[in-house]
């Protein structure tokens, strides 16, 4: 089901609409089939104008069983169009949904658009003279699903058939079976009568330039390339198998050519300490994980910290606490990256809003890293990590240059100070094999500026100040936050990560409404932006809404001493575009003297 | 450049300018003058090489090295080492770890560090006790030993440093003691010489919480009879006279007196180069309490694939075979669709 939809998004993509995704799936891998947990589903929006969501609710539903017909039901819209696979309906099958009647049957459907379809008898009859089992033959309905829909929506075919011959090419029988069901679901749109009508959606108003529909963390995974080409870097990633972050691990893996040096780590800490020894040996060196990598990461990310080396560490939050929800998304690792490490251990935090803003934030963060010399966290979430998009494709000589330097050994006999720091604070990068330059660095407190072990109670509270306050002057190196919407107003929106395309889509209604409201999105969450402070007071209310129990709300109100509102979803899924509209209404509409 | 270009150095050019801060008698300070002593005859350059430690006393070894060092945390010396060896394969890189650093906290990264044959040195320091966080007991711990936190004795079987790095299918396995001075300083060349993950275990004395653990191994009186040194292509023989021997009983050992029905011929000789790891097992579970002379000497050194060696081989063979990468074609792969100022095209 996860390959049907995104084959159906690059197919819209490639007609030139705007698409944005939703995969849903169970964590399991092979979840019990027909129930209701172990329904797979790919929510999917395209347009002829800009969007940022996968939309609120749904038009079309294709139910390839009951279980997938009622668990998605209630999204919906009334008068909304189902296509149902009527051949997975039987007893058996309503009995592993736990329906009592069949909701084909009982009237349940009644204020929607049911087309029933025989999905499983047809699929086999195209293909029945290929002599593949019924169980084989059975796989390819999908694929006449997606044939059906290609029909529904006018899409070329084109684009999946090449598809089908790259995938199964090798296996020529079942590449020719996927052909035919895809086909034969097309043909069956155009020569029945069932459908009265067909959808043709122009293509969106999109930037100038070339585009590729890319996920979250394919993206991130390109990202992190073109940083290490825009440094003069090999990349290494460290990296443990870990729900939703493994495919960056994976897209790196393939990618040897560039010099890309991926170690699967026995475990999360491993992984975090061969970056750290990565680093030190001068590579641009990365590890990704979810939060719970993160918490087994956790003292060697202290240990980065006090060594004052440039590394990545990137998180793609799911649901927790413990192994919590891992295919669904949240962000509540946020006070996590932040705070969850011993002692005062300051480190910056950056979140990518959308699947191709995963390609700039990984760019940004090695920037920062390797100008403070700072380990960088970068926060995705589950829903950006697998969710898809056009990119438009930069041009390289677009993209910032990073420079990176390493000293030498001077001839002015002074000895080399590993913790002597530049005008931002930072110290040099020296790397083992530069003569003249050994020095040890450790997790030891240091002495300032020479990085020998040192207990004095002064250097100490000096080295904490000082860690601190450069990651603190990072503020000064980032661009100020910017708003849409009017700069002054009753209710500001104020959101981090991949809540970015909800609000967006609320706020551009409600300002649509006439309403006083603007929407300010943080990419920098540590240090947060210069201006940030001050933006706050231009407005009535905050409104924070957070995958989470308000841990933005949390800093922000600390800092700024600022009262705000939270909007907090906890569910697994990201909001509807109605959910904030909403609660934006309500808050414009409470009118509190000043 | 040849090690005959370079300029000769000394031992004391291996030493840092920092004070060492051990307890006075400690082993640690006899290891670390052997390992200044033996470095000026690898002929690598100081800059060459990198000490990487966890947490311990042994741990502190990096800040004594006029190397470049990094004093890691608990247990991760061999992942950090990982890391550095993997993106810099022209670099030396020891690993400095305990029995409490290697084996408890960190016994996960050491197996897999070593199944992975990582060109890595790791020196074990086995005290048989905690030593910085004053005496508790170790891995290494006799059954019974009585220690702060085991007032009663130890209830925990004991691990042995040498047999869970033949388990891991090592290629190098040695082991020497902290007083055996030119032994130690042959065994840490041979180590730094191997290709590959070479392990070492220092039987090492803690003075202050451990002392004379090893002195059965130690005592000028009686180390030649609990002592055995190997020897490749040599038969086990040991004792003060050299008149005793092991020899395999089936697949027993067994401790026999020479000239009393067994000569040389009968006895079991050593193949550090054997394929086969069973017999340098075999030899890691020699024990004194067991009535055994414990063996000392390169235990096995055999050639195998290292990690960090195909690691950058498969990077020159995709490059090889692909082309070296080109981001912007990357970026292009798939489909792609382009839009133009006035229209969208398809």
């Amino acid at each position: 089901m996860q390959l049907t939809g995104s084959q159906f998004t690059n197919a819209s993509a490639m007609a030139g609409n705007d698409v944005a995704t939703f995969p849903d799936f169970p964590a399991e891998i092979r979840a019990p089939k027909g129930t209701r947990a172990g329904v797979s589903g790919f929510q999917v929006q395209f347009a002829a104008d800009e969007i940022f969501t996968p939309g609120d609710e749904l038009d079309v539903l294709v139910a390839m069983n009951p279980a997938a017909l009622v668990t998605n039901l209630s999204d919906v819209v009334p008068g909304g169009l189902l296509l149902v696979n009527e051949d997975s309906f039987t007893d058996k099958d309503l009995k592993l949904a736990g329906c009592h009647t069949n909701p084909l049957e009982d009237g349940s459907l009644d204020s929607y658009r049911l087309v029933r379809i025989p999905m499983t008898t047809l699929t086999r009859k195209s293909v029945e003279d290929l002599g593949l089992s019924t169980k084989l033959a059975d796989r390819c309905k999908n694929f006449f699903a997606m044939g059906l829909v290609y029909w529904l929506f006018g899409r070329e075919l084109t684009v999946t058939l090449e598809f089908i011959q790259a995938k199964f090419g090798d296996k020529a029988e079942i590449a020719q079976a996927n052909e035919r069901a895809l086909r034969a679901g097309w043909h069956f749109g155009e020569t029945t009568e069932i459908f009265d009508i067909g959808y043709r959606v122009a293509p969106a108003r999109l930037a100038p330039g070339t585009y590729n529909n890319v996920m979250g963390n394919q993206a991130l995974a390109w990202g992190l390339m073109a940083a290490a080409r825009q440094s003069d870097k090999d990349l290494f990633l460290g990296s443990y198998p870990i729900t939703p972050a493994s495919e960056i691990l994976h897209e790196l893996s393939r990618h040897k050519n560039f010099a890309v040096r991926t170690f699967q780590a026995e475990d999360e800490i491993a992984a975090m300490c061969a970056v750290i020894g990565a680093a030190f040996g001068g590579a641009m060196a990365v590890t990704t994980t979810s939060g719970p990598g993160i918490a087994l990461k956790s003292e060697a990310m202290g240990l980065a910290v006090i060594l004052e080396l440039p590394m990545l560490i990137v998180s793609v939050q799911r649901g927790g606490p413990s192994t919590g929800l891992p295919t669904k998304t949240e962000q509540a690792d946020l006070l996590q990256v932040l705070f969850g490490r011993n002692g005062e251990c300051p480190m910056p935090v950056l979140a990518c809003r959308s699947p191709a803003d995963c390609f700039d934030v990984p760019v940004q963060a090695w920037r920062i890293a390797t100008r403070f010399m700072t380990p960088v966290i970068v926060l995705s979430d589950g829903y950006v990590a697998n969710g898809a998009e056009p990119w438009r494709i930069p041009r390289l000589a677009d993209l910032p240059r990073i420079p990176v330097r390493h000293p030498k050994a001077t001839d002015d006999g002074r000895p080399f100070h590993p913790y002597s720091r530049d005008a931002l604070l930072a110290r040099p990068w020296a790397i083992p094999g530069t003569p003249g330059l050994m020095h040890r660095i450790g997790g030891l407190e240091k002495e300032d500026p020479t990085g020998n072990v040192c207990y004095n109670p002064e250097n100490h509270q000096r080295m904490v100040n000082l860690r601190a306050e450069k990651v603190e002057r990072i503020a000064d190196d980032i661009p100020r936050q910017q708003v849409h919407g009017p700069e002054q107003g009753e209710v500001l929106v104020l959101s981090w990560g991949g809540t970015f395309g909800a609000c967006a889509t609320a706020v551009e209604h409600c300002l649509q409404q006439g309403m006083q409201v603007a929407h300010a999105h943080l990419r920098y969450l540590n240090p947060l932006p210069a201006n940030l402070g001050d933006l706050l007071q231009q407005y009535r209310q905050i409104l924070v809404p957070e995958w989470n129990r308000g841990q933005l709300r949390m800093l922000i109100q600390a800092k700024y001493l600022r009262a705000t509102i939270g909007l907090n979803k906890i569910q697994g899924k990201p909001f509807a575009v109605q959910e904030i509209v909403d609660k934006i209404q309500t808050i414009h509409d409470c009118q509190v003297p000043k | 450049m040849s090690s005959a270009d370079l300029p000769v150095l000394t031992a004391a050019q291996f030493a840092s300018d920092q004070d060492v801060r051990w307890c006075p008698g400690c082993g640690d300070y006899s290891i670390l003058a052997q390992m200044r002593r033996m470095m000026p005859r690898l002929g690598v350059p100081l800059e060459k090489i990198v000490f990487i430690s966890g947490i311990g006393c042994s741990s502190r070894f990096p800040y004594y090295m006029n190397t470049y060092g990094m004093h890691g945390i608990h247990g991760r010396a061999p992942a950090i080492a990982t890391g550095l060896k993997a993106v810099r394969p022209d670099l030396q890189v020891w690993v400095i770890t305990g029995d409490g650093d290697g084996l408890s906290i960190g016994g996960n990264h050491l197996m897999h560090c070593i199944r992975r044959n990582m060109d890595i040195n790791i020196v074990l320091f086995n005290n048989r006790v905690y030593g910085l966080t004053k005496g508790q007991y170790s891995p290494t711990s006799p059954l019974g030993q009585v220690t702060k936190s085991t007032p009663m004795g130890a209830i925990d079987n004991p691990l042995h440093p040498l047999s869970i790095a033949i388990g891991c299918e090592a290629s190098f396995v040695a082991r020497s003691i902290d007083v055996n001075i030119k032994h130690l300083a042959m065994v840490l060349q041979r180590a730094a010489e191997h290709q590959g993950t070479a392990f070492v275990e220092v039987y090492q004395n803690c003075v202050v919480f451990n002392d004379r653990a090893f002195q059965y191994a130690t005592d000028r009186e009686t180390k030649l009879d609990h002592v055995l040194e190997l020897e490749h292509g040599k038969p086990l023989v040991f004792g003060k006279n050299r008149e005793k021997g092991i020899r395999l009983n089936g697949l027993n050992p067994q401790v026999v007196m020479l000239g009393d029905g067994y000569d040389e011929q009968d006895l079991l000789v050593h193949d550090e180069q054997a394929t086969e790891p069973s017999l340098a097992y075999l030899l890691s579970r020699l024990r004194h309490e067991d009535g055994f002379p414990e063996p000392i000497g390169v235990f096995r050194a055999v050639d195998a694939a290292r990690y960090d060696e195909e690691l950058n081989r498969q990077i020159q063979l995709a490059q090889a075979n692909r082309g070296i990468g080109d981001l912007e074609q990357l970026f292009h792969s798939g489909d792609t669709w382009t839009v133009t100022e006035n229209e969208n095209t398809v």
